[in-house]
This record gives structure tokens, sequence and C-alpha cells, in this order.
């Protein structure tokens, strides 16, 4: 579980984060969504320890995430470009990986067998395609079977059986429990997967619901519709 | 073993494979062994390595560190996403990189030297010399690559600044002092010409090195004040601490961005 407390961030003067509240509860996939520059990728960078809020707390799993790294043992990261050491070797990486955390939770190697991973292993990982790159990355965000997972646009750059199988995999996950955190500019896997939608709009909190419920609410046909009508009103009442 | 041993040892086999290390290596180690090879003697090849030392450290070391830390941006990101700590992960990847440079250096000129020795033992301690402040450059320009790279966003404009104080260090600088001590050449600059040298890691290393050398006396009075000062003990102490303040500072700059950055 993740709860955002009064979280700000700037940039310069740049507003990014306006008093955020947010809670992602235990067994729910949630969507976060918003156009490009709205604040998603910030929110998520500062639960990941990779940026510092300006004010404001997170509690991950009840813990102050201010109060040291450990809390990162609980979180499995996805991050939407993977580039990694080009010379290493895919067990290598694995390796250092498994040397880096607490495998507290055990090693889940699922995604590697569905991936079909196991005979790039001796690859180096200069030399895999985009693709085999990114079943790379999402495997490994599972590799520990983590309480959380943080996926950013986990589907994009897969080809269609990896990106069902990992759809599979979350919601296997979702159903044993876990935390999921999803952005994706792809609606219909959001519609797919996702249960809440947390709607960011330069900063702020639009929306924080279930999808079924946003839908309904704005009478429309899909997700993809409702959120273009979110995104109208929202622009129009900036010009009123 | 404690983690930042982890991420060195992860870096390093990374970084030690490749194609560049292995073109630095094998570079230095052709110009030594052709080196050897044309004049045939271990004194003569001491003598012109110096000048490659200076030059080719500082440059490759440079921009090669500049464009690796920039391109395992991603990565470094990723590793930032697990639990460790920012200055451990910092110490990991700063060593995962100034060792294998350093390696690449020590074998690239060492090995044509185990088999080929040298003429005269008196030759040895300067081989030694050779070597450590070589080390020590390489410690020093990655110290500034690190330092360059965390503070520019961009790459293009962080390598530029980079070969920009190579430059300023391996040829303005002399060049400036040449020009100074030739405009003041009236008045005793000997005590302000050492001050000036100090400052420079570069300078630093070619006064080590040149005294070792005994051709000092090149230099004429110059030199011999020099060798007054560089080769007693204080002298020396002082040249040595300055190199590890060169290599010290910027590191510990590097460290304080990279715990407080937003990455």
């Amino acid at each position: 579980m993740i709860r955002i407390e009064r979280l700000n961030k700037s940039f310069g003067k740049l507003h990014v984060l306006k008093d955020v509240n947010l809670e992602f509860e235990n067994s729910k996939v949630t969507a976060i969504i918003g156009p490009n520059g709205s604040g998603k990728t910030t929110l998520i960078k500062i639960i990941l320890g990779l940026m510092k809020a300006d004010s404001g707390k997170i509690l991950v799993n009840n813990i102050n995430i201010k109060k040291g790294v450990d809390y990162k043992n609980n979180i499995g990261n996805m991050p939407q470009i993977a580039r990694f050491p080009e010379n290493l070797r895919v067990g290598e990486l694995i390796d250092m990986m498994k040397d880096l955390r607490s495998k507290k939770n055990g090693v889940d190697k699922d995604l590697f067998a569905s991936f079909k991973l196991d005979n790039e292993i001796n690859k180096k990982l200069g030399t895999l395609s985009g693709g085999t790159k990114q079943r790379v990355n999402a495997a490994l965000a599972f590799l520990f079977n983590p309480d959380i997972l943080i996926l950013d646009e986990p589907t994009a750059g897969l080809d269609p059986i990896s990106s069902s199988a990992l759809k599979d995999k979350i919601l296997k996950e979702q159903k044993k429990g876990k935390t999921i955190l999803i952005t994706s500019h792809i609606l219909s896997d959001i519609e797919e997967l996702a249960e809440n939608l947390v709607f960011i709009l330069e900063g702020k909190i639009i929306y924080n619901g279930t999808v079924k419920l946003l839908i309904e609410e704005k009478g429309k046909s899909n997700l993809e519709r409702t959120i273009a009508s979110l995104m109208e009103s929202n622009a129009n009442e900036h010009n009123a | 073993m404690n983690t930042m041993l982890k991420i060195i040892k992860y870096e390093l086999r990374d970084v030690i494979r490749s194609k560049w290390i292995l073109i630095y290596f094998g570079f230095l180690f052709l110009i030594t062994e052709g080196m050897f090879q044309f004049s045939g003697s271990s004194s003569k090849v001491l003598l012109s390595l110096l000048n490659i030392v200076l030059i080719l450290i500082p440059i490759i070391t440079i921009s090669y560190g500049i464009i690796y830390m920039y391109s395992s941006r991603e990565f470094t990101e990723m590793l930032l996403a697990q639990p460790i700590k920012r200055k451990t992960l910092f110490s990991g990847l700063y060593s995962g990189l100034a060792l294998p440079l350093s390696i690449a250096y020590l074998f690239g000129i060492g090995i044509p030297f185990i088999y080929h020795g040298v003429d005269e033992v008196s030759q040895f301690p300067v081989l030694i010399i050779l070597m450590l402040s070589g080390v020590a450059l390489t410690f020093v320009f990655t110290s500034l690559a690190v330092l360059i790279s965390l503070s520019s966003e961009d790459k293009v404009k962080g390598l530029g600044i980079g070969i920009f104080v190579w430059l300023f260090m391996a040829v303005v600088y002399d060049g400036a002092l040449l020009f100074g001590s030739y405009l003041l050449s009236e008045y005793p600059l000997e005590k302000p010409m050492i001050a000036v040298t100090i400052l420079n890691p570069i300078d630093l290393a070619r006064i080590l090195l040149m005294l070792k050398f005994d051709i000092s006396a090149l230099m004429g009075y110059t030199g011999a004040v020099f060798k007054k000062f560089f080769g007693g003990p204080l002298g020396m102490l002082l040249s040595s601490g300055m190199l590890m303040l060169w290599i010290i500072i910027p590191c510990l700059i590097g460290k304080r961005i990279f715990v407080r950055k937003d990455f």
C-alpha cells in the first residue's frame, strides 16, 4: 500500500505537483493517466526515491520513505526506457540485481519462462533488440516477487504475445494482493487491467476513483471517449 | 560482500569489455612495444612515454568518462530505484569507471616492460613513478568527468566542457605560464612559478616525472629551483598531496550533487 499526503514538487518556477493526496490500495491495479508533462513521471520518480519532494510525505507499507532505502525492497519497478550496460550478459544483470536486493519474498521467474528469455541468458545486453530489452525490463520488475509494482508504459514496444503474457501476469499478481501502479497511453490496456484510475492534469488530481464509475458518470461508450471529454471539459474551465 | 563492491564488480565487467578500453590498452601496448623495437633502450622508451602519458591519459579518461556517465544514465536511474544508498552507488560508479581505465593503462605500458626489462636498476623507480602518476591522472580526470557529467544535463555540452578542461590544463595553461614568465622575466619568478604549477594536475605529474628523469637541467635556473623544491621531501609530499586533492575535491563535489540530484 502506498499513501501520499500533501505532496508538492516544483522545478524552479514550475509547480509540477500541487498538494497531491492519494492512496494506492492492496490488490488493486491503479492506472495513472494524464497528458505529457502532467506530473505522472515526477510522481512515480518521487515514490521510487529518484526525486525528492519539496513537502509532504509518502508512506510505503506504512513506512515513511524518508527513513532509508530499505522500502525499495518491496517495490518492483519497470522504467519506461530500458538501457542496460551494453557489455553485460543478461544472466549477469540478473545476478547483479539478485546481489543488490534482499530476497525475502523469494524469486519469481515466471516471466522469464513466458517471455522465453532463457535462450538469451548468455547474450550481451547491447546486442538485444529493443523488444527483448523491454521483456528483460519487465521480467526484472517481477523477479523479486515485490508487494508493489510500478510499471511505466509496460506494454510499449512489446509484441502482442509478450504484451498479453505481461497483462496476464499483472492480473495474476493483482489477485495475489499486490499494489500495482500503471501509467499508459494505451487506454484499452488500462480498461483491461485497471480497476482504479487517477487522472492528473497540470499537477492536480482531477479524478480518483474506479474506471467503471467514471465511464458511467460521463455517459460515454469507452474509456478513450471518457478521457477525451474529461480533458475537454477541463480545458473549457481554463478558458472560462 | 558490501554493496559498493558488488556494484564495482559488475560495472568493472561491463567497462573492461568495452571496445574503447580494449583499443586504449592496445594502443598503449603497441606504442610501448614499438618504441622498444625502434630505440632499444629503456631510458628512451621511458622518456617518450612521459609525453604520451601526460597528453593521452587526461583526454582519454575525461572523454570516455563523460560519455560513459551519460550513456549509463537510465541504468543509474534503475539502480537508484533499488535499495541502495546514493552515496554507495556513487562510490561504486566512480570506482567502476576509474579502475578499468587504470588497469588498461598499467597493463598497456607494463607488459612490454615485463619482458624487455629496464637497462639499469636506477630506472626502476622511474617506471614506478610513471605508473603511479598515470594512475593518479586517471583518477583526477575520472573525478572531473563525473563532476562535469553531473553538472550538465546535456551530453554534447558536457563533452564540450570536458574537452575544454583538458585543452586548458594540457595546453593553454602552460602557454599562459610561459607568456607570463616572459613578460615578467625581470622579476624573480621561481617561487610564484612553483605555486602556479602546483595548481595544475598535469603540470604536477610532469614535474614529478621530469625530476625523476634527471632532465631538469634542461630547464635552466628554474629547473634548479624546481629540483631543489620538488626533489626534497616537502616538495614530494606537497605535490603528491595536491594530486590527491585534485582527485578528492571534484569527487566530493560530484558526490554531493549526486546525493541531492533529481533524476
